[in-house]
Protein backbone atom coordinates (compact mmCIF):
# COMPACT_ATOMS: atom_id res chain seq x y z
CA UNK A 1 0.00 0.00 0.00
CA UNK A 2 2.81 2.34 0.92
CA UNK A 3 4.71 2.63 -2.35
CA UNK A 4 1.57 2.18 -4.44
CA UNK A 5 0.26 5.57 -3.31
CA UNK A 6 3.25 7.43 -4.76
CA UNK A 7 2.24 7.26 -8.48
CA UNK A 8 -1.24 8.53 -7.59
CA UNK A 9 0.21 11.42 -5.63
CA UNK A 10 2.53 12.30 -8.53
CA UNK A 11 -0.38 12.19 -11.00
CA UNK A 12 -2.51 14.37 -8.71
CA UNK A 13 0.29 16.90 -8.45
CA UNK A 14 0.82 17.05 -12.23
CA UNK A 15 -2.92 17.47 -12.70
CA UNK A 16 -2.96 20.38 -10.28
CA UNK A 17 0.11 21.97 -11.89
CA UNK A 18 -1.75 22.02 -15.22
CA UNK A 19 -4.97 23.24 -13.59
CA UNK A 20 -3.09 26.10 -11.91
CA UNK A 21 -1.75 27.19 -15.30
CA UNK A 22 -5.17 26.93 -16.97
CA UNK A 23 -7.51 28.56 -14.50
CA UNK A 24 -7.68 31.99 -12.93
CA UNK A 25 -9.34 35.28 -13.71
CA UNK A 26 -9.03 34.21 -17.36
CA UNK A 27 -9.25 30.55 -18.38
CA UNK A 28 -6.69 29.41 -20.91
CA UNK A 29 -7.32 26.17 -22.82
CA UNK A 30 -4.90 23.33 -22.18
CA UNK A 31 -3.56 23.38 -25.75
CA UNK A 32 -2.48 27.02 -25.51
CA UNK A 33 -0.44 26.65 -22.33
CA UNK A 34 2.74 25.57 -24.08
CA UNK A 35 2.25 28.26 -26.72
CA UNK A 36 1.94 30.78 -23.90
CA UNK A 37 5.54 30.15 -22.96
CA UNK A 38 6.71 31.72 -26.27
CA UNK A 39 7.34 35.44 -26.36
CA UNK A 40 4.81 37.30 -28.45
CA UNK A 41 1.97 34.89 -27.73
CA UNK A 42 -1.27 36.51 -26.54
CA UNK A 43 -1.10 34.54 -23.25
CA UNK A 44 2.65 35.06 -22.74
CA UNK A 45 2.25 37.54 -19.93
CA UNK A 46 -0.40 35.54 -18.06
CA UNK A 47 1.36 32.19 -18.36
CA UNK A 48 5.06 32.97 -18.34
CA UNK A 49 5.22 36.05 -16.16
CA UNK A 50 2.37 35.35 -13.82
CA UNK A 51 1.00 31.81 -13.47
CA UNK A 52 4.08 29.69 -14.18
CA UNK A 53 6.41 31.12 -11.49
CA UNK A 54 3.54 31.27 -9.04
CA UNK A 55 2.58 27.65 -9.69
CA UNK A 56 6.16 26.44 -9.30
CA UNK A 57 6.45 28.51 -6.14
CA UNK A 58 3.26 26.98 -4.70
CA UNK A 59 4.58 23.50 -5.45
CA UNK A 60 7.98 24.16 -3.85
CA UNK A 61 6.70 26.07 -0.81
CA UNK A 62 4.06 23.40 -0.18
CA UNK A 63 6.64 20.64 -0.42
CA UNK A 64 9.20 22.43 1.77
CA UNK A 65 6.74 23.40 4.51
CA UNK A 66 5.38 19.84 4.61
CA UNK A 67 8.91 18.44 4.77
CA UNK A 68 9.75 20.83 7.62
CA UNK A 69 6.65 19.62 9.45
CA UNK A 70 7.60 15.97 8.94
CA UNK A 71 11.11 16.61 10.30
CA UNK A 72 9.74 18.34 13.40
CA UNK A 73 7.07 15.68 14.00
CA UNK A 74 9.74 13.05 13.49
CA UNK A 75 12.00 14.24 16.28
CA UNK A 76 9.37 15.69 18.64
CA UNK A 77 7.41 12.42 18.34
CA UNK A 78 4.16 14.28 18.57
CA UNK A 79 1.67 14.50 15.70
CA UNK A 80 0.61 17.94 16.95
CA UNK A 81 4.09 19.41 16.49
CA UNK A 82 4.99 21.57 13.52
CA UNK A 83 7.04 24.73 12.85
CA UNK A 84 3.91 26.74 13.76
CA UNK A 85 3.71 24.99 17.10
CA UNK A 86 7.40 25.60 17.82
CA UNK A 87 6.95 29.34 17.28
CA UNK A 88 9.26 29.53 14.27
CA UNK A 89 6.60 30.86 11.90
CA UNK A 90 5.30 33.38 14.41
CA UNK A 91 8.84 34.54 15.16
CA UNK A 92 9.21 35.38 11.48
CA UNK A 93 5.85 37.15 11.49
CA UNK A 94 6.70 39.25 14.54
CA UNK A 95 10.04 40.33 13.07
CA UNK A 96 8.30 41.42 9.87
CA UNK A 97 5.55 43.37 11.64
CA UNK A 98 8.12 45.00 13.90
CA UNK A 99 10.13 46.06 10.84
CA UNK A 100 7.08 47.52 9.08
CA UNK A 101 5.92 49.36 12.18
CA UNK A 102 9.14 51.04 13.17
CA UNK A 103 10.64 51.55 9.72
CA UNK A 104 7.49 52.45 7.73
CA UNK A 105 9.51 54.06 4.93
CA UNK A 106 12.08 51.32 4.64
CA UNK A 107 12.53 49.18 1.57
CA UNK A 108 9.86 46.45 1.46
CA UNK A 109 12.25 44.11 -0.35
CA UNK A 110 14.12 43.65 2.90
CA UNK A 111 11.08 41.94 4.39
CA UNK A 112 12.18 38.38 3.50
CA UNK A 113 15.56 38.85 5.14
CA UNK A 114 13.93 40.26 8.27
CA UNK A 115 11.51 37.32 8.45
CA UNK A 116 14.43 34.97 8.11
CA UNK A 117 16.23 36.57 11.03
CA UNK A 118 13.00 36.44 13.07
CA UNK A 119 12.50 32.71 12.58
CA UNK A 120 16.13 31.96 13.35
CA UNK A 121 15.94 34.02 16.54
CA UNK A 122 12.73 32.19 17.48
CA UNK A 123 14.46 28.85 16.95
CA UNK A 124 17.53 29.89 18.95
CA UNK A 125 15.28 31.23 21.69
CA UNK A 126 13.59 27.82 21.91
CA UNK A 127 16.97 26.11 21.96
CA UNK A 128 18.32 28.49 24.60
CA UNK A 129 15.30 27.95 26.88
CA UNK A 130 15.21 24.18 26.48
CA UNK A 131 18.86 23.26 26.04
CA UNK A 132 20.15 20.41 23.95
CA UNK A 133 19.19 17.68 26.42
CA UNK A 134 15.58 18.66 26.96
CA UNK A 135 12.66 16.30 26.76
CA UNK A 136 10.46 16.45 23.71
CA UNK A 137 7.43 17.43 25.79
CA UNK A 138 9.30 20.43 27.22
CA UNK A 139 10.34 21.49 23.72
CA UNK A 140 6.76 21.34 22.44
CA UNK A 141 5.24 23.16 25.41
CA UNK A 142 7.89 25.88 25.36
CA UNK A 143 7.32 26.27 21.62
CA UNK A 144 3.58 26.70 22.06
CA UNK A 145 4.14 29.28 24.81
CA UNK A 146 6.63 31.24 22.67
CA UNK A 147 4.30 31.13 19.64
CA UNK A 148 1.50 32.56 21.79
CA UNK A 149 3.86 35.27 23.06
CA UNK A 150 4.89 36.30 19.53
CA UNK A 151 1.26 36.26 18.38
CA UNK A 152 0.21 38.56 21.23
CA UNK A 153 3.13 40.90 20.43
CA UNK A 154 1.90 41.08 16.83
CA UNK A 155 -1.63 41.87 18.06
CA UNK A 156 -0.26 44.56 20.37
CA UNK A 157 1.69 46.24 17.57
CA UNK A 158 -1.37 46.13 15.33
CA UNK A 159 -3.48 47.82 18.00
CA UNK A 160 -0.91 50.50 18.77
CA UNK A 161 0.12 51.26 15.21
CA UNK A 162 -2.91 50.44 13.06
CA UNK A 163 -1.92 52.63 10.10
CA UNK A 164 1.52 51.30 9.42
CA UNK A 165 0.36 47.74 9.70
CA UNK A 166 -1.89 47.55 6.64
CA UNK A 167 0.94 46.34 4.43
CA UNK A 168 1.73 43.57 6.83
CA UNK A 169 -1.80 42.24 7.00
CA UNK A 170 -1.89 40.58 3.59
CA UNK A 171 1.58 39.16 4.08
CA UNK A 172 0.65 37.79 7.51
CA UNK A 173 -2.17 35.64 6.19
CA UNK A 174 0.24 33.85 3.86
CA UNK A 175 -0.27 34.49 0.18
CA UNK A 176 1.25 33.72 -3.19
CA UNK A 177 -0.24 36.88 -4.69
CA UNK A 178 2.21 38.92 -6.76
CA UNK A 179 5.06 36.43 -6.30
CA UNK A 180 7.08 35.76 -9.43
CA UNK A 181 10.44 34.73 -10.80
CA UNK A 182 12.35 36.98 -8.36
CA UNK A 183 10.90 35.22 -5.33
CA UNK A 184 11.42 31.85 -6.97
CA UNK A 185 15.10 32.65 -7.50
CA UNK A 186 15.38 33.57 -3.82
CA UNK A 187 13.91 30.22 -2.81
CA UNK A 188 16.08 28.03 -5.06
CA UNK A 189 19.26 27.87 -2.93
CA UNK A 190 17.18 26.57 -0.01
CA UNK A 191 16.20 23.51 -2.06
CA UNK A 192 19.68 22.21 -1.19
CA UNK A 193 18.30 21.40 2.27
CA UNK A 194 16.06 18.67 0.81
CA UNK A 195 18.79 16.05 0.19
CA UNK A 196 20.07 16.63 3.73
CA UNK A 197 16.57 16.02 5.06
CA UNK A 198 16.25 12.78 3.09
CA UNK A 199 19.64 11.70 4.44
CA UNK A 200 18.01 11.65 7.90
CA UNK A 201 15.29 9.13 6.92
CA UNK A 202 16.90 6.12 8.60
CA UNK A 203 17.80 7.75 11.95
CA UNK A 204 14.34 9.41 12.01
CA UNK A 205 12.79 5.93 11.86
CA UNK A 206 14.80 4.93 14.91
CA UNK A 207 14.25 8.07 17.02
CA UNK A 208 10.54 7.24 16.55
CA UNK A 209 11.19 4.22 18.83
CA UNK A 210 12.25 6.42 21.74
CA UNK A 211 15.65 7.81 22.68
CA UNK A 212 16.72 4.69 24.60
CA UNK A 213 16.16 2.32 21.69
CA UNK A 214 17.55 4.81 19.19
CA UNK A 215 20.79 5.22 21.15
CA UNK A 216 21.03 1.47 21.63
CA UNK A 217 20.74 1.11 17.83
CA UNK A 218 23.67 3.47 17.35
CA UNK A 219 21.91 6.82 16.81
CA UNK A 220 23.16 10.03 18.43
CA UNK A 221 19.74 11.26 19.53
CA UNK A 222 20.65 14.84 20.46
CA UNK A 223 22.71 15.44 17.32
CA UNK A 224 19.87 14.09 15.18
CA UNK A 225 17.36 16.39 16.90
CA UNK A 226 19.60 19.41 16.35
CA UNK A 227 20.22 18.58 12.67
CA UNK A 228 16.58 17.83 12.00
CA UNK A 229 15.26 20.98 13.68
CA UNK A 230 17.94 23.13 12.02
CA UNK A 231 16.91 21.90 8.58
CA UNK A 232 13.24 22.40 9.45
CA UNK A 233 13.93 25.98 10.59
CA UNK A 234 15.83 26.70 7.36
CA UNK A 235 12.99 25.32 5.24
CA UNK A 236 10.29 27.16 7.20
CA UNK A 237 12.19 30.44 7.33
CA UNK A 238 12.81 30.52 3.59
CA UNK A 239 9.16 29.74 2.84
CA UNK A 240 7.74 32.20 5.39
CA UNK A 241 10.11 34.88 4.10
CA UNK A 242 8.63 34.58 0.64
CA UNK A 243 4.96 33.74 1.18
CA UNK A 244 4.30 34.66 4.80
CA UNK A 245 3.27 32.04 7.34
CA UNK A 246 0.98 29.62 5.51
CA UNK A 247 -0.64 27.99 8.50
CA UNK A 248 -1.33 24.33 9.18
CA UNK A 249 0.47 23.01 6.09
CA UNK A 250 3.43 21.71 8.09
CA UNK A 251 1.01 20.12 10.54
CA UNK A 252 -1.60 18.57 8.26
CA UNK A 253 0.50 17.32 5.33
CA UNK A 254 2.84 14.97 7.26
CA UNK A 255 -0.01 13.66 9.39
CA UNK A 256 -2.20 12.94 6.38
CA UNK A 257 0.74 11.31 4.62
CA UNK A 258 1.49 9.05 7.59
CA UNK A 259 -2.09 7.74 7.35
CA UNK A 260 -1.56 7.16 3.63
CA UNK A 261 1.88 5.56 3.40
CA UNK A 262 2.81 4.59 6.99
CA UNK A 263 5.62 5.74 9.22
CA UNK A 264 8.80 4.68 7.40
CA UNK A 265 10.59 7.93 6.61
CA UNK A 266 12.19 6.61 3.40
CA UNK A 267 8.69 6.78 1.90
CA UNK A 268 7.10 9.25 4.30
CA UNK A 269 9.46 12.16 3.54
CA UNK A 270 9.11 12.13 -0.28
CA UNK A 271 5.36 11.44 -0.03
CA UNK A 272 4.92 14.31 2.44
CA UNK A 273 6.52 16.70 -0.03
CA UNK A 274 4.07 15.55 -2.72
CA UNK A 275 1.08 15.95 -0.39
CA UNK A 276 2.28 19.40 0.73
CA UNK A 277 2.69 20.50 -2.89
CA UNK A 278 -0.77 19.14 -3.73
CA UNK A 279 -2.40 20.92 -0.77
CA UNK A 280 -0.85 24.32 -1.51
CA UNK A 281 -1.49 24.07 -5.28
CA UNK A 282 -5.11 23.24 -4.48
CA UNK A 283 -5.39 26.01 -1.89
CA UNK A 284 -3.97 28.61 -4.27
CA UNK A 285 -6.12 27.38 -7.17
CA UNK A 286 -9.30 27.68 -5.10
CA UNK A 287 -8.18 31.02 -3.64
CA UNK A 288 -7.66 32.45 -7.14
CA UNK A 289 -10.76 31.04 -8.82
CA UNK A 290 -13.43 31.17 -6.12
CA UNK A 291 -14.48 34.76 -6.89
CA UNK A 292 -12.37 36.26 -9.70
CA UNK A 293 -10.88 38.77 -10.12
CA UNK A 294 -10.72 39.06 -6.33
CA UNK A 295 -8.17 36.75 -4.76
CA UNK A 296 -8.11 35.26 -1.31
CA UNK A 297 -4.76 34.52 0.33
CA UNK A 298 -3.85 30.84 0.10
CA UNK A 299 -3.09 30.94 3.83
CA UNK A 300 -6.79 31.48 4.53
CA UNK A 301 -7.67 28.43 2.45
CA UNK A 302 -5.15 26.22 4.29
CA UNK A 303 -6.47 27.55 7.60
CA UNK A 304 -10.07 26.71 6.63
CA UNK A 305 -9.01 23.09 6.04
CA UNK A 306 -6.24 22.99 8.63
CA UNK A 307 -7.91 24.43 11.72
CA UNK A 308 -10.74 21.85 11.92
CA UNK A 309 -8.20 19.11 11.17
CA UNK A 310 -6.02 20.36 14.03
CA UNK A 311 -9.01 20.40 16.40
CA UNK A 312 -10.05 16.91 15.32
CA UNK A 313 -6.51 15.73 15.91
CA UNK A 314 -6.44 17.43 19.30
CA UNK A 315 -9.74 15.86 20.39
CA UNK A 316 -8.76 12.32 19.48
CA UNK A 317 -5.29 12.61 21.06
CA UNK A 318 -5.41 11.10 24.50
CA UNK B 1 36.11 -8.61 31.46
CA UNK B 2 34.06 -7.28 28.56
CA UNK B 3 31.61 -5.06 30.43
CA UNK B 4 32.58 -3.41 33.69
CA UNK B 5 31.90 -0.31 35.74
CA UNK B 6 34.55 1.60 37.68
CA UNK B 7 33.53 3.81 40.59
CA UNK B 8 30.38 4.56 38.59
CA UNK B 9 27.93 7.20 39.79
CA UNK B 10 24.98 7.96 37.56
CA UNK B 11 21.48 9.39 37.88
CA UNK B 12 19.15 12.15 36.74
CA UNK B 13 19.31 15.93 37.13
CA UNK B 14 22.44 16.00 39.33
CA UNK B 15 21.03 13.41 41.73
CA UNK B 16 23.07 10.23 41.78
CA UNK B 17 20.92 7.10 41.92
CA UNK B 18 23.73 4.61 41.38
CA UNK B 19 26.60 5.45 43.72
CA UNK B 20 30.25 4.50 43.18
CA UNK B 21 29.58 1.06 41.82
CA UNK B 22 32.42 -1.27 40.81
CA UNK B 23 31.08 -4.22 38.86
CA UNK B 24 32.42 -6.73 36.37
CA UNK B 25 29.78 -8.59 34.41
CA UNK B 26 30.63 -12.31 34.28
CA UNK B 27 30.77 -13.22 30.60
CA UNK B 28 28.57 -15.89 29.06
CA UNK B 29 26.02 -15.97 31.87
CA UNK B 30 22.44 -14.92 32.48
CA UNK B 31 22.62 -12.20 35.08
CA UNK B 32 19.66 -10.81 37.00
CA UNK B 33 19.65 -7.35 38.56
CA UNK B 34 17.41 -7.46 41.63
CA UNK B 35 16.34 -4.97 44.25
CA UNK B 36 13.42 -2.91 45.53
CA UNK B 37 11.90 -0.05 43.50
CA UNK B 38 14.24 2.92 43.20
CA UNK B 39 17.36 0.94 44.12
CA UNK B 40 19.05 1.94 40.86
CA UNK B 41 18.95 -1.34 38.94
CA UNK B 42 17.37 0.18 35.83
CA UNK B 43 19.68 3.19 36.06
CA UNK B 44 22.72 0.91 36.24
CA UNK B 45 21.45 -1.02 33.21
CA UNK B 46 20.94 2.21 31.26
CA UNK B 47 24.44 3.38 32.13
CA UNK B 48 25.85 0.08 30.87
CA UNK B 49 23.87 0.58 27.65
CA UNK B 50 25.35 4.14 27.35
CA UNK B 51 21.85 5.68 27.50
CA UNK B 52 22.93 7.68 30.55
CA UNK B 53 26.31 9.35 30.86
CA UNK B 54 28.19 8.79 34.12
CA UNK B 55 28.38 11.67 36.60
CA UNK B 56 31.52 10.14 37.94
CA UNK B 57 33.52 7.02 37.12
CA UNK B 58 33.32 5.04 33.90
CA UNK B 59 31.76 2.11 32.10
CA UNK B 60 34.25 0.03 30.13
CA UNK B 61 33.66 -2.20 27.15
CA UNK B 62 36.69 -4.42 26.53
CA UNK B 63 38.88 -2.03 28.47
CA UNK B 64 37.71 1.06 26.57
CA UNK B 65 35.50 3.86 27.84
CA UNK B 66 32.01 3.12 26.53
CA UNK B 67 31.41 6.72 25.46
CA UNK B 68 34.60 6.77 23.40
CA UNK B 69 33.50 3.93 21.10
CA UNK B 70 31.84 4.65 17.73
CA UNK B 71 28.11 4.36 18.36
CA UNK B 72 27.36 2.15 15.35
CA UNK B 73 30.18 -0.25 16.28
CA UNK B 74 28.95 -0.45 19.87
CA UNK B 75 25.41 -1.09 18.62
CA UNK B 76 26.76 -4.32 17.12
CA UNK B 77 27.96 -5.40 20.59
CA UNK B 78 25.27 -4.25 23.07
CA UNK B 79 21.50 -4.22 22.61
CA UNK B 80 19.01 -2.79 25.09
CA UNK B 81 15.32 -3.57 25.48
CA UNK B 82 13.96 -0.55 27.41
CA UNK B 83 11.34 -0.91 30.11
CA UNK B 84 8.74 1.17 28.30
CA UNK B 85 8.47 1.88 24.62
CA UNK B 86 6.45 4.47 22.72
CA UNK B 87 3.81 3.06 20.36
CA UNK B 88 5.01 3.94 16.88
CA UNK B 89 2.30 5.02 14.44
CA UNK B 90 1.98 3.43 11.02
CA UNK B 91 4.78 0.87 11.51
CA UNK B 92 4.27 -2.80 10.66
CA UNK B 93 5.67 -5.54 12.89
CA UNK B 94 8.13 -6.73 10.23
CA UNK B 95 9.37 -3.15 9.72
CA UNK B 96 9.97 -2.66 13.43
CA UNK B 97 11.91 -5.92 13.70
CA UNK B 98 13.91 -4.88 10.61
CA UNK B 99 14.92 -1.65 12.41
CA UNK B 100 16.99 -3.91 14.65
CA UNK B 101 19.35 -4.43 11.69
CA UNK B 102 20.15 -0.69 11.55
CA UNK B 103 23.71 -1.01 12.94
CA UNK B 104 24.54 -3.16 9.90
CA UNK B 105 22.70 -1.36 7.07
CA UNK B 106 23.77 1.62 4.96
CA UNK B 107 22.45 5.18 5.13
CA UNK B 108 19.13 4.37 3.42
CA UNK B 109 18.52 1.30 5.64
CA UNK B 110 18.31 -1.21 2.80
CA UNK B 111 17.90 -4.82 4.05
CA UNK B 112 20.24 -7.50 2.64
CA UNK B 113 19.50 -11.21 2.19
CA UNK B 114 21.44 -11.98 5.38
CA UNK B 115 19.52 -9.30 7.31
CA UNK B 116 16.29 -10.81 6.03
CA UNK B 117 17.24 -14.31 7.23
CA UNK B 118 18.04 -13.01 10.72
CA UNK B 119 14.73 -11.10 10.85
CA UNK B 120 12.79 -14.24 9.87
CA UNK B 121 14.64 -16.28 12.47
CA UNK B 122 14.11 -13.92 15.42
CA UNK B 123 10.43 -13.56 14.52
CA UNK B 124 10.10 -17.35 14.71
CA UNK B 125 12.00 -17.52 18.01
CA UNK B 126 9.73 -14.92 19.60
CA UNK B 127 6.57 -16.41 18.09
CA UNK B 128 5.46 -13.35 16.14
CA UNK B 129 5.78 -14.65 12.56
CA UNK B 130 2.03 -14.51 12.01
CA UNK B 131 1.89 -10.89 13.20
CA UNK B 132 4.35 -9.71 10.50
CA UNK B 133 1.89 -7.63 8.45
CA UNK B 134 0.04 -6.10 11.42
CA UNK B 135 0.56 -2.58 12.69
CA UNK B 136 2.49 -2.43 15.98
CA UNK B 137 -0.07 0.07 17.31
CA UNK B 138 -2.85 -2.54 16.98
CA UNK B 139 -1.18 -5.23 19.11
CA UNK B 140 -1.82 -6.14 22.75
CA UNK B 141 0.75 -5.19 25.39
CA UNK B 142 2.20 -8.69 25.58
CA UNK B 143 2.43 -9.06 21.79
CA UNK B 144 4.10 -5.68 21.52
CA UNK B 145 6.65 -6.66 24.16
CA UNK B 146 7.58 -9.73 22.09
CA UNK B 147 7.88 -7.62 18.93
CA UNK B 148 10.28 -5.24 20.67
CA UNK B 149 12.24 -8.19 22.00
CA UNK B 150 12.49 -9.53 18.43
CA UNK B 151 13.78 -6.12 17.30
CA UNK B 152 16.44 -6.22 20.02
CA UNK B 153 17.41 -9.78 19.06
CA UNK B 154 17.66 -8.78 15.40
CA UNK B 155 20.50 -6.51 16.50
CA UNK B 156 22.43 -9.78 16.86
CA UNK B 157 24.74 -8.66 19.66
CA UNK B 158 26.84 -10.82 22.01
CA UNK B 159 25.42 -8.82 24.96
CA UNK B 160 21.70 -8.36 25.65
CA UNK B 161 20.46 -5.86 28.25
CA UNK B 162 16.79 -6.27 29.18
CA UNK B 163 14.84 -3.97 31.47
CA UNK B 164 11.96 -5.94 33.01
CA UNK B 165 11.25 -7.90 29.82
CA UNK B 166 8.38 -9.88 31.35
CA UNK B 167 6.21 -6.82 32.07
CA UNK B 168 2.84 -7.00 30.26
CA UNK B 169 3.33 -10.70 29.47
CA UNK B 170 1.00 -13.40 30.69
CA UNK B 171 2.54 -16.27 32.63
CA UNK B 172 2.98 -18.68 29.72
CA UNK B 173 4.75 -16.04 27.64
CA UNK B 174 6.95 -15.19 30.62
CA UNK B 175 8.03 -18.81 30.85
CA UNK B 176 8.58 -18.92 27.08
CA UNK B 177 10.72 -15.81 27.32
CA UNK B 178 12.89 -17.25 30.10
CA UNK B 179 13.38 -20.45 28.08
CA UNK B 180 14.31 -18.34 25.04
CA UNK B 181 16.87 -16.46 27.15
CA UNK B 182 18.37 -19.79 28.22
CA UNK B 183 18.57 -20.90 24.60
CA UNK B 184 20.23 -17.65 23.53
CA UNK B 185 22.65 -18.00 26.44
CA UNK B 186 23.62 -21.48 25.24
CA UNK B 187 24.38 -19.92 21.85
CA UNK B 188 26.94 -17.76 23.66
CA UNK B 189 25.08 -14.56 24.52
CA UNK B 190 25.63 -12.77 27.81
CA UNK B 191 22.26 -11.60 29.12
CA UNK B 192 21.76 -8.96 31.79
CA UNK B 193 18.17 -8.50 32.85
CA UNK B 194 16.32 -6.47 35.45
CA UNK B 195 13.70 -8.70 37.04
CA UNK B 196 11.09 -8.22 39.75
CA UNK B 197 10.26 -11.85 40.37
CA UNK B 198 12.97 -13.25 42.65
CA UNK B 199 11.92 -16.86 42.07
CA UNK B 200 12.05 -16.40 38.33
CA UNK B 201 15.55 -14.95 38.67
CA UNK B 202 16.68 -17.79 40.94
CA UNK B 203 15.33 -20.41 38.59
CA UNK B 204 16.57 -19.14 35.24
CA UNK B 205 19.62 -16.99 35.97
CA UNK B 206 23.19 -18.03 36.76
CA UNK B 207 24.24 -14.94 38.62
CA UNK B 208 22.24 -12.54 40.78
CA UNK B 209 23.24 -8.97 41.56
CA UNK B 210 21.24 -7.48 44.43
CA UNK B 211 21.09 -3.71 44.83
CA UNK B 212 19.82 -1.36 47.50
CA UNK B 213 19.97 2.45 47.57
CA UNK B 214 22.34 2.70 44.62
CA UNK B 215 24.87 0.17 45.90
CA UNK B 216 25.47 -3.49 45.23
CA UNK B 217 24.65 -5.43 48.38
CA UNK B 218 25.77 -8.84 47.22
CA UNK B 219 26.21 -10.93 44.10
CA UNK B 220 26.80 -14.55 43.15
CA UNK B 221 24.94 -17.76 42.33
CA UNK B 222 21.28 -17.97 43.42
CA UNK B 223 22.20 -20.54 46.09
CA UNK B 224 24.79 -18.30 47.69
CA UNK B 225 22.85 -15.04 47.37
CA UNK B 226 19.30 -15.88 48.42
CA UNK B 227 19.11 -16.03 52.19
CA UNK B 228 16.45 -15.20 54.72
CA UNK B 229 18.62 -12.40 56.06
CA UNK B 230 19.10 -10.82 52.63
CA UNK B 231 15.36 -10.75 51.93
CA UNK B 232 14.81 -9.10 55.29
CA UNK B 233 17.61 -6.58 54.77
CA UNK B 234 16.99 -5.63 51.15
CA UNK B 235 13.28 -6.15 50.58
CA UNK B 236 12.09 -5.85 54.24
CA UNK B 237 10.40 -9.17 53.69
CA UNK B 238 9.89 -11.97 56.19
CA UNK B 239 10.31 -15.03 54.02
CA UNK B 240 11.66 -18.56 54.05
CA UNK B 241 13.97 -20.11 51.50
CA UNK B 242 12.92 -23.52 50.23
CA UNK B 243 14.11 -25.67 47.38
CA UNK B 244 12.14 -25.56 44.15
CA UNK B 245 10.86 -29.16 43.86
CA UNK B 246 11.46 -29.26 40.10
CA UNK B 247 14.46 -27.08 39.27
CA UNK B 248 16.17 -27.62 42.66
CA UNK B 249 16.92 -23.88 42.78
CA UNK B 250 16.24 -21.72 45.85
CA UNK B 251 12.75 -20.38 46.11
CA UNK B 252 11.46 -17.75 48.48
CA UNK B 253 8.11 -18.14 50.17
CA UNK B 254 6.69 -15.12 51.96
CA UNK B 255 5.63 -15.74 55.54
Amino acid sequence: MATRSLPFLILAMIGLLIANLMFGAVSIPFKQILAGLQTGNEHYFTIHEYRLPRTILAMLVGAMMALAGALVQGVIRNPLASPDVLGVSHGAGLAAVFYMTFFPNADISWLPAVALVGSLVAALMLWWLCGSHSSTIKLAITGVALAALYASCIDFLMLVKPLEINNALLWLTGSLWGRGWNQLAMLLPWLLLIPFALWLAKPLNLIHLGDDSAISLGIKANKLRLASLAIAVGLTASCVAICGPIGFLGLVAPHLTRKLVGGRHQILLPATMLVGAILLLLADLVARTIDPPIELPAGIMTAIIGAPYFLWLLLRTK
Amino acid sequence: MSLSTHNLSVGYHDTAIVKQVDLTIPEGKIIALLGPNGCGKSTLLKAMARILSPMDGQVHWQGQNLHGIASKKLAQQLALLPQTQPIPEGIKVKDLVAYGRSPYTGFWGRISKEDHDIITQVMQETGITELAEQLVSELSGGQRQRVWLAMTLAQDTPYLLLDEPTTYMDLSHQVELMHLLRKLNLQGKTIITVLHDINQAARYCDHLIVMKKGKIVTQGSPDSVLTQRLLKEVFSLSAQIHQDPIAKTPMCVVE
